[in-house]
């Protein structure tokens, strides 16, 4: 890039014709009458009362939108067996680049969801999601979706990385902490239908 | 050092043209219909078919509508088994709409049992059958019944695991495993729906080359152990990549995570690789992330600990114990052709001696002469193979040492009927699958059997690294190639050791094949350098090297990726070198780190980029797959010292240590003259006595394989291998232990009767139970003891 920028430089304002701006007041045409003035205040004096929408947050909450954007979360099967099989099809579907997993075997000993794979390693970075739901959208076991919780402001950016264990749903009634074997006479078609309903006590691991 | 074209671009071929949806295009004879299309760019879907794969047509996506000369066939027909006719007119799926019900179909077919497992399956996101069904398949299956299903996955070795109910049953797997490897040990088994991938019962998937069925696997039914469920092609990033460990030179792709390395695939190259690679080269790359990295440089202490130090202080103590002292240099097989220049020009530069010697194993004098006269320079192909009208293999085992080079050979012999010829002692594993003539030898008399041989002017001597341990074997050779006119190829075992033998890291040769004796070399390399003058002795060697710093005659050795205990038995020099200042320079604690003053951590292949140089002599270079190691190559750091010792060797970077190598050039002037040795006479045997022999297999202990258990997994099992007669003689079967000792210790390990001289005894060279030059104190053609145990 070598152009010559001489004659630019060299030229001043006053070389240039500039066009006459008229800077006389602006008058609109007609005038308000003073009711029509009052009228415009109506919509104020209106309002006054009105019921407010602004509540007291922290200290008043409200309930969002059923379907809002929030935090997200790690679901479990009926059994407590996660749903996560660590395929990373949400990492892929992420434009944000906010997801990132790591898969493993499930073995006898150690099982963590039904089938062949878990998620290892589950972080979602907070500071690079932007709460589209693609996310959700690619999760190919519903293993992944979205709850309504939406503060999360803190005061480290480490800390808006989440791990795997605090996206996990909170075992419910019934559910056990995996790792533990699959429902007896289940294979992971029956978890995908839905047709495990709560644990078995064989389930259980004896410590 | 540029390897020439075939001269099959002067053969004459008929051309045939044929009209492909409406374009004319014109052919070889024999060319598939398939390969026709792919020349318009046409793009047939397709399974089953493989170009280096003999067609098969098993999975029937590639139908299409044939006529020719206005005869039609009645029913498209498989693209990839039909070759193309003179008059004939196809029309694909992009103009005939036959064609694309006719593939939409058996797309249909083939996703019937296949299941919906994409989410766990390793091949998603790079799957031909994910990608084809989105292109030429339909969004809805008419089949609502129950899909066939198998137990998943089952092991088929240790490194392989099938998954039967993602099988399309394409017979790629078994076609390569038959054609290319000759390991057929798997098969199709069963009928119809039933059929299904499956291996021998008695002979487990233990081929060496078993990872490219898991590459060529359109579907995600062969997956890899190692790489089960670690990443997503979108996760990785990708670097074309040269293999570290031997010297076939395979191209590679390197797929990297966050820093790590997670598998590693054969790049396509149809001059040297093809499309494959071996087993070693696919998943042997965990050393490089094993916990005991050196990661700091480390001193010795006056307790005689080491302890981590600084860069700048550890390069003072190296600078102050180099300076001054007669020294030597060594450096192992790993070293690329740039870090070779570098302990090169260092030696000579910096040390003032030429005391350098870049081969870790049994040598001889007789190998050096031989190096330095017939090799250096040389460059014989792997196309070479192609047309040679035979081939002689001396102290040389393709499949264990130099495995792509074995595949080549099965291809022409399987194509051609080459005649291959092996002089050994033992009839190997390899050679009995390319139906070598098998001249068997007593270890330590292969020059008689050499010297014996009919060859002509188009035939081929790959002579391996192991023939420096027969004596007189080296001078047969050339005794031979110079009454024949056959050529002559050296196939060292390891990447690094063509590349450090033209960087002159070898007491008799200078950078560029300047003989050290040769004073006009010398003078020009100088010039080059900006020095005074080279030292105009010639080197030590590196068993020499050893001995004399024993001796105290040797007072500093700088030690680069050697491991002693591969050239000879060093256990009490070891010990010995203490007295000696030993800069080690190394990836991983080794038995010369445990002696050395200063360790220098150095980057692993992976994290540099550099180049190798592979046997035919052609250049392999490679980028860093590792973005952002924090780890110098041995280039850089050897660079450092020169620079502590005020004797800059100006070679900063591996750009700069390839510019420089590349503008110093190959000397033109005369090469050195060989020497020739006599054999020596072989020892007589008693009844308990036998020659031994020996070799490394390609899965051994080596230290660049560790911390891969499913590859060691699929590893031959160690066993001492005997003649018949010496069996009945012993009374021992195969499986009966046997012990096998000298002087210095003992190796006990299973029997198993081969074809093998009677008088020798084959033992692996490293492997589980079995590390002879450790143990025994010595690798062949020595005298062992055979007891039964």
């Amino acid at each position: 890039m070598s152009e010559n920028h001489d004659h630019l430089v060299e030229r001043v304002n006053s070389d240039f014709e500039l066009e006459e701006v008229s800077t006389a007041p602006v008058s609109e045409e007609g005038t308000r009458s003073f009711g029509t003035q009052l009228l415009g205040f109506w919509v104020t004096f209106r309002t006054m009362f009105k019921k407010v929408n602004t509540v007291q947050y922290p200290e008043v909450k409200e309930p969002t939108a059923p379907r809002f954007h929030g935090r997200h979360q790690l679901n479990r099967h009926a059994d407590g067996l996660e749903k996560c099989i660590g395929c990373e099809l949400c990492a892929w579907a992420c434009p944000a680049d906010a997801i990132y997993v790591e898969g493993e075997s499930n073995t006898d000993e150690n099982r963590i969801s039904p089938g062949e794979r878990y998620g290892k390693v589950y972080q979602i970075n907070y500071l690079r999601c932007i709460f589209c739901g693609l996310c959700i959208e690619a999760c190919p076991t519903r293993a992944l979706t979205m709850t309504n919780e939406y503060e999360l402001a803190d005061d480290s950016r480490s800390k808006l990385i989440f791990e795997k264990a605090d996206l996990l749903a909170p075992l419910r009634a019934g559910m056990l902490m995996p790792p533990h074997p699959m429902y007896p006479d289940m294979d992971e078609t029956n978890y995908y239908k839905g047709d495990v309903l709560g644990s078995h006590p064989s389930q259980e691991v004896k410590p | 050092m540029t390897p020439q074209m075939t001269e099959q671009s002067t053969e004459v071929v008929d051309m045939i043209t044929l009209v492909i949806d409406g374009f004319d295009v014109t052919v070889p004879k024999g060319t598939l219909v398939i390969r026709a299309a792919e020349k318009l760019g046409i793009m047939i879907p397709r399974f089953c078919d493989h170009p280096l794969l003999d067609p098969v047509g098993a999975c029937r996506q590639c139908l299409v509508e044939i006529e020719i000369n206005g005869r039609a066939f009645p029913k498209p027909q498989a693209s990839c088994t039909i070759p193309v006719e003179p008059g004939m007119m196809v029309k694909t799926q992009l103009t005939s709409a036959v064609a694309e019900k006719a593939q939409r179909g058996v797309m249909e077919f083939l996703l019937i049992n296949h299941p919906l497992d994409c989410p766990v399956c390793d091949k998603g996101g790079e799957c031909p059958l994910q990608n084809q069904a989105m292109s030429t398949g339909q969004g809805e299956s008419r089949y609502s019944g129950k899909k066939r299903t198998f137990e998943k996955p089952i092991n088929i070795s240790s490194q392989i695991l099938l998954d039967r109910e993602r099988c399309i049953l394409c017979a790629r797997c078994t076609r390569f495993s038959e054609q290319i490897a000759g390991d057929p040990f798997i098969t199709m088994n069963e009928r119809g729906a039933l059929q299904q991938v499956g291996i021998y019962e008695k002979q487990p998937f233990e081929s060496y080359f078993s990872g490219n069925t898991v590459q060529i696997c359109p579907v995600g039914a062969l997956t890899g152990a190692s790489y089960r469920f670690r990443a997503r092609p979108f996760d990785l990033v990708s670097t074309p990549s040269a293999c570290e460990h031997c010297a076939s030179g395979c191209s590679l792709r390197t797929d990297v995570r966050r820093g790590k390395t997670l598998r590693r695939l054969a790049g396509e190259d149809a001059q040297v690789n093809e499309e494959w690679n071996c087993d070693k080269g696919r998943w042997a790359f965990k050393y490089a992330t094993s916990a005991d990295r050196l990661t700091t440089p480390m001193i010795r202490d006056a307790d005689g600990e080491l302890r981590i130090a600084s860069w700048p202080e550890a390069m003072a103590v190296v600078a102050a114990g180099l300076s001054g002292k007669k020294a030597g240099v060594l450096v192992g097989g790993r070293a690329t052709l740039e870090d070779a220049y570098g302990y090169s020009k260092f030696a000579r530069v910096v040390l003032g001696t030429n005391n350098i010697d870049f081969r870790s194993r049994v040598t001889s004098e007789e190998e050096r002469s031989f190096l330095a006269s017939k090799v250096v320079g040389s460059s014989v192909t792997y196309a070479d193979i192609d047309r040679a009208d035979s081939v002689l293999l001396v102290g040389f085992e393709p499949e264990e040492e130099s495995p792509i080079v074995f595949l080549r050979l099965k291809k022409q012999v399987r194509k051609r009927g080459l005649k291959v010829t092996a002089i050994a002692s033992k009839l190997s594993v390899g050679n009995a699958k390319l139906g070598s003539v098998f001249v068997s030898v007593a270890p330590g008399a292969e020059a008689a059997a050499i010297a014996t041989q009919e060859l002509t002017a188009k035939s081929l001597i790959l002579v391996g690294e192991r023939a420096s341990e027969s004596a007189g074997a080296l001078s047969a050779v050339v005794a031979l190639s110079d009454r024949t006119e056959a050529k002559i190829a050296w196939i060292p075992r390891r990447a690094g050791e063509r590349g450090a033998l033209e960087a002159g890291a070898i007491g008799n040769l200078l950078p560029g094949a300047r003989s050290v004796a040769d004073i006009s070399a010398r003078i020009d390399l100088a010039a080059a350098w900006d020095v005074e003058a080279l030292p105009s002795e010639i080197g030590l060697s590196g068993e020499e090297i050893f001995a004399a710093a024993n001796a105290g005659e040797i007072e500093a050795l700088v030690i680069g990726g050697v491991d002693p205990l591969d050239a000879m038995a060093h256990h009490d020099s070891l010990t010995a070198l203490k007295q000696a200042f030993v800069v080690s320079l190394e990836i991983r604690p080794s038995a010369v780190t445990k002696i050395a003053d200063v360790v220098l951590p150095v980057a692993v292949v992976a994290e540099k980029s550099g180049s190798f140089i592979n046997w035919e002599g052609r250049p392999r270079a490679f980028e860093a797959a590792v973005a952002d190691s924090l780890q110098r190559s041995d280039l850089r750091i050897l660079s450092m010292i020169a620079d502590e010792m005020s004797r800059p060797i100006g070679l900063a970077s591996v750009k700069a240590a390839a510019k420089e190598f590349a503008s110093i050039g190959t000397w033109d002037g005369s090469k050195a003259e060989f020497t020739s040795v006599a054999p020596s006479a072989l020892p007589a045997l008693k009844e308990d006595e036998a020659l031994l022999t020996s070799w490394r297999r390609l899965l051994d202990e080596g230290t660049l394989q560790e911390g891969e258990e499913n590859l060691a997994g699929t590893a031959r099992q160690p066993v001492a291998v005997i003649s018949r007669k010496r069996a009945l003689a012993l009374g021992v079967v195969d499986g009966d232990a046997i012990s096998v000792s000298t002087e210095q210790g003992t190796v006990v390990l299973p029997v198993l009767v081969e074809e093998i001289h009677d008088d020798a005894l084959w033992l692996p060279r490293n492997s589980r139970g079995s590390h002879l030059l450790a143990t025994l104190g010595v690798a062949s053609g020595a005298l062992v003891k055979v007891v039964k145990e």
